[in-house]
């Protein structure tokens, strides 16, 4: 098995490299640069030509990308242009306040997703399962960030019971809590939705096998029959799980923004309008890591889940 | 479990009671900016971040006096208690600083911090210089080339030729103390922990969250030390979040609320502040090409726009209509001959005369707006009345919109690159705070890109010669009668469709008192109180 990590971790090395190069290609490509986006509007084509020099905008986009490639290796992400801020300590931050809003919004996601989604495939046809199906519907096609708005319209501004912006630096973990609140919720909508539907799927294709029919003329009881259910379910519910924990941490950009949440979606929004390279090439690549050790990590449970699966 | 449940809601749904027991006298302010404006100085985001940072940490030798909203803000002594040309060598400037104020870090103010600041934005070679600060503000002190420590209390500066607009570069120099920068010997640091003479001082930094500044108690201007006790800002750049922290009491004051929401705010009684101020909104034509080369469409465009209804529909009287560049009221409005009103027969008229027939051969246009934007109010809505204004008269207007930093790097390249080869305006909103910002920059032939941004461009021999006799009148009075005059040649050559003045809109919470809007950009914190 240390192969297959070993194998997969080596590969993971051109993918970070492809995504660095895309996203420094994609930013250059965007009319303006860091140098013109911080400077005053007033300010003439001289004289932000003059600053472009002097911080080395001037030279070629491949110089430019190996430069702040080699320092990357050196472990450097370079400073932020508009904060002259280490880019490492931004992201540290930034991708702190993100994942504790991915782990919640998919924590709520997971419990009401799988139970809404059993629930669904143990009640299929009745009421349940059509109150559950909905629910899911609802939940995919509202817009997240709509659903922000909404949140803070009803629970901020007209009762009054939760804040509608930022985490509350230095307030403590209570005041923390309750910043989190509304952001969570409005992130956890799509995944939910998601979730119960695969969960449902899952464990009706589960039902419908032989096996299943088998255990029940053997008279095994419905709770044994449900744990053989989910574990059998288990793998593709674990995919998903991942793949949408992953959605959550790059996906996030809209409610970070709608609620002002410091997290790296937030970030992002702003160093792109700030042409902010280092700070975006820094976000990008960490996101991408994470991105890759995730996926590896969620293939190797599912062999610890289920044990037909084999990965060389 | 269930009570387990139970409490973590009832903790979760609890106001906080740090939320409950604010420090009495604590203005929150949400900005506009997604940024803290940079705190080392020579501040970055625009006008906004002098606003509130640049003129509330640090001070100029000249300041502005915001006290006042009934005239425009003039300027006032700052840290220089008086200054003045030599008769003998009109390049040399002799200002006398002001005895007795000190840093926040409580070294004194005196010449040696002038130089210092000087240097740090106009000496490349010193260990001091501040590229990013420098950056900022190095263009608007372009008269400036030299300073010299006379004593203690008196420097000199001097100017690359005689010109009457130092004073109008001097206030957007900030002093900073060069006690604290040696401490640290790095701007960055300087910037965490700064020192300047303002009215508030910083207590802590989040970059990107939060400034959080409190009241300077031995400010020198014993008249002017805040009654607040704390100053708080938060960069929320979104007009939605921002409306929504207000109407939730997280914070007491924001900048620019969008303005379909104003009657819902003074509804629920919040204060809705308003006054003119140096912002116009326009259309910036090309005048080398046609349609606009022709002084008849040109005017002929300024007749046909409804501005009485852009400010009352669209943007519920948060804006007044604009006939020229400056309004009415203001020292350089002049007795304009043409007074640009809503009258589209009269438009139609004008255009029959330039050989433009409605029906047959319309003058066509392609202007580049864009989606959002500091001072650029609602483009979008405000453009699709002008482009159905001006369909109406024969005029058709092609808008393309682009990101609001696109539209600013495509613009300061001008007009006769290959991808703006095609356009005939740019919709930039400008500021007039000084002669150079109102006029020089566009109206004389000197300013031609790339050198500055008459990107039109605007070329009249009478206009150079009002914008260098007014550089040469160092008597105010006179110097403004010359800007009028100016003024009035503008106004009738049209090189621009005046559109309005914005009249930036602030809501307050009924919390905060004694605030007075000036006629300005800028604004003085000092006098307000928060219950």
């Amino acid at each position: 098995m240390w192969t297959y990590v070993g194998r997969r971790l080596l590969l993971a090395i051109p993918t970070l490299l492809g995504a660095s190069i895309i996203v420094f290609a994609m930013v250059h490509l965007a009319p303006g640069d860091p140098i013109a986006a911080v400077m005053p509007a007033e300010s003439s084509k001289a004289e932000i030509e003059a600053t472009k020099r002097a911080y080395g905008f001037d030279k070629p986009l491949p110089v430019q990308y190996l430069v702040w490639l080699g320092r990357v290796a050196q472990g450097d992400l370079g400073r932020s242009i508009a904060t002259r801020r280490a880019v490492i300590l931004d992201v540290r931050d930034a991708l702190a306040n993100s994942l504790v809003l991915a782990l919640s919004s998919s924590l709520l996601a997971f419990a009401g997703g799988v139970g809404l989604g059993l629930l669904a495939a143990f009640r299929q046809g009745r009421s349940l399962d059509k109150v559950a199906s909905m629910v899911a519907v609802v939940g995919v096609s509202i817009p997240h960030y709509w659903a922000g708005i909404i949140l803070i319209i009803v629970f901020s501004v007209q009762l009054n019971w939760l804040p509608a912006m930022g985490a509350a630096d230095g307030g403590g973990p209570i005041e923390y809590l309750r910043h989190m609140a509304l952001p969570t919720v409005a992130l956890a909508l799509i995944p939910l939705g998601v979730i119960t539907r695969v969960v449902r799927s899952a464990a009706l294709d589960i039902l419908s096998q032989e096996f299943v029919l088998a255990l029940r003329a053997k008279g095994l009881a419905g709770r044994r029959v449900f744990t053989h259910v989910v574990k059998n379910a288990a793998p593709q519910i674990f995919t998903v799980l991942g793949l949408q924990f992953g959605f959550q941490l790059g996906g996030s950009v809209l409610v970070e923004a709608v609620f002002s949440w410091p997290g790296t979606g937030y970030l992002l929004n702003l160093a792109i309008f700030q042409r902010d390279i280092p700070v975006l090439q820094g976000v990008i690549l960490v996101l991408a890591t994470f991105f890759v050790l995730l996926n590896l990590v969620v293939d190797l449970l599912q062999t610890l889940v289920d044990p037909r699966i084999v990965r060389h | 479990m269930r009570r387990v449940v139970i409490l973590l809601l009832a903790l979760v749904l609890s106001p906080s009671l740090a939320g409950v027991a604010l420090a009495q006298g604590t203005l929150r302010i949400g900005m506009t900016a997604s940024d803290i404006p940079y705190t080392g100085g020579q501040t970055d985001n625009g006008f906004e971040g002098f606003r509130f940072v640049g003129y509330q940490i640090y001070e100029p030798l000249i300041a502005w006096d915001l006290t006042r909203g009934d005239r425009l803000a003039p300027l006032v002594p700052g840290l220089a208690e008086s200054w003045e040309a030599r008769k003998d060598q009109p390049t040399k400037w002799v200002f006398k600083l002001r005895k007795g104020v000190t840093f926040h870090d409580g070294s004194p103010f005196n010449a040696d911090a002038v130089v210092f600041s000087y240097e740090s934005i106009k000496k490349k070679d010193a260990p001091h210089f501040d590229p990013y600060g420098s950056g900022q503000v190095s263009f608007r002190l372009a008269s400036l080339t030299g300073i010299t420590k006379i004593d203690d209390h008196t420097v000199e500066f001097e100017t690359n030729k005689p010109t009457s607009f130092v004073p109008y570069q001097v206030c957007y120099m900030l002093i900073v103390s060069p006690t604290q920068w040696q401490k640290f010997k790095d701007w960055r640091k300087f910037a965490e922990q700064p020192s300047g003479t303002g009215p508030f001082r910083v207590t802590r930094f989040v970059p990107r969250e939060r400034l959080e500044l409190e009241a300077n108690k031995t400010y020198w201007d014993a008249k002017r030390r805040p009654k607040i006790d704390k100053l708080v800002l938060l960069p929320l750049p979104e007009p939605t979040t921002r409306l929504a922290a207000l109407r939730s009491g997280q914070v007491d004051w924001v900048e620019v609320p969008p303005p379909d929401a104003i009657p819902q705010l003074k509804g629920a009684g919040f204060q809705i502040v308003m006054n003119s101020y140096p912002h116009n909104w326009t259309h910036t034509l090309r005048l080398d090409k046609e349609p606009w080369s022709n002084k008849l469409v040109r005017k002929a465009a300024n007749y046909a726009i409804d501005r009485v209804g852009i400010c009352k529909s669209l943007l519920n009287d948060t804006c007044i209509p604009a006939t020229g560049v400056v309004y009415k009221g203001h020292p350089w409005f002049g007795k304009p001959k043409e007074i640009y009103e809503y009258n589209p027969a009269k438009a139609k008229e004008l255009l029959k005369q330039a050989g433009f027939d409605g029906t047959r051969h319309p003058a066509k246009a392609v202007q580049l707006i864009s989606t959002s934007g500091s001072g650029q109010m609602l483009p979008l809505a405000m453009n699709e009345l002008i482009q159905k204004n001006l369909k109406e008269v024969g005029i058709d207007v092609d808008l393309q919109p682009v990101e609001w930093n696109t539209l600013l790097t495509r613009w300061r390249a001008g007009f006769k690159t290959p991808e703006n080869e095609g356009l005939n305006a740019w919709n930039i909103s400008w500021n007039f705070l000084e002669p150079w910002s109102g006029f020089g920059r566009f109206f004389h032939s000197k300013s031609v890109v790339p050198v500055s941004v008459n990107t039109m461009p605007y070329i009249n021999p009478e206009a150079d010669k009002l914008i260098d006799e007014a550089e040469r009148t160092f008597d105010v009075a006179k110097q403004n009668e010359i800007l009028a005059r100016l003024h009035e040649v503008v106004v009738d050559d049209a090189p621009w469709i005046f559109v309005v003045h914005d009249q930036n809109p602030r809501a307050l919470s009924t919390k905060v008192k004694g605030f007075v809007q000036p006629q300005s950009w800028f604004v003085d914190l000092t006098a307000v109180t928060v219950r």
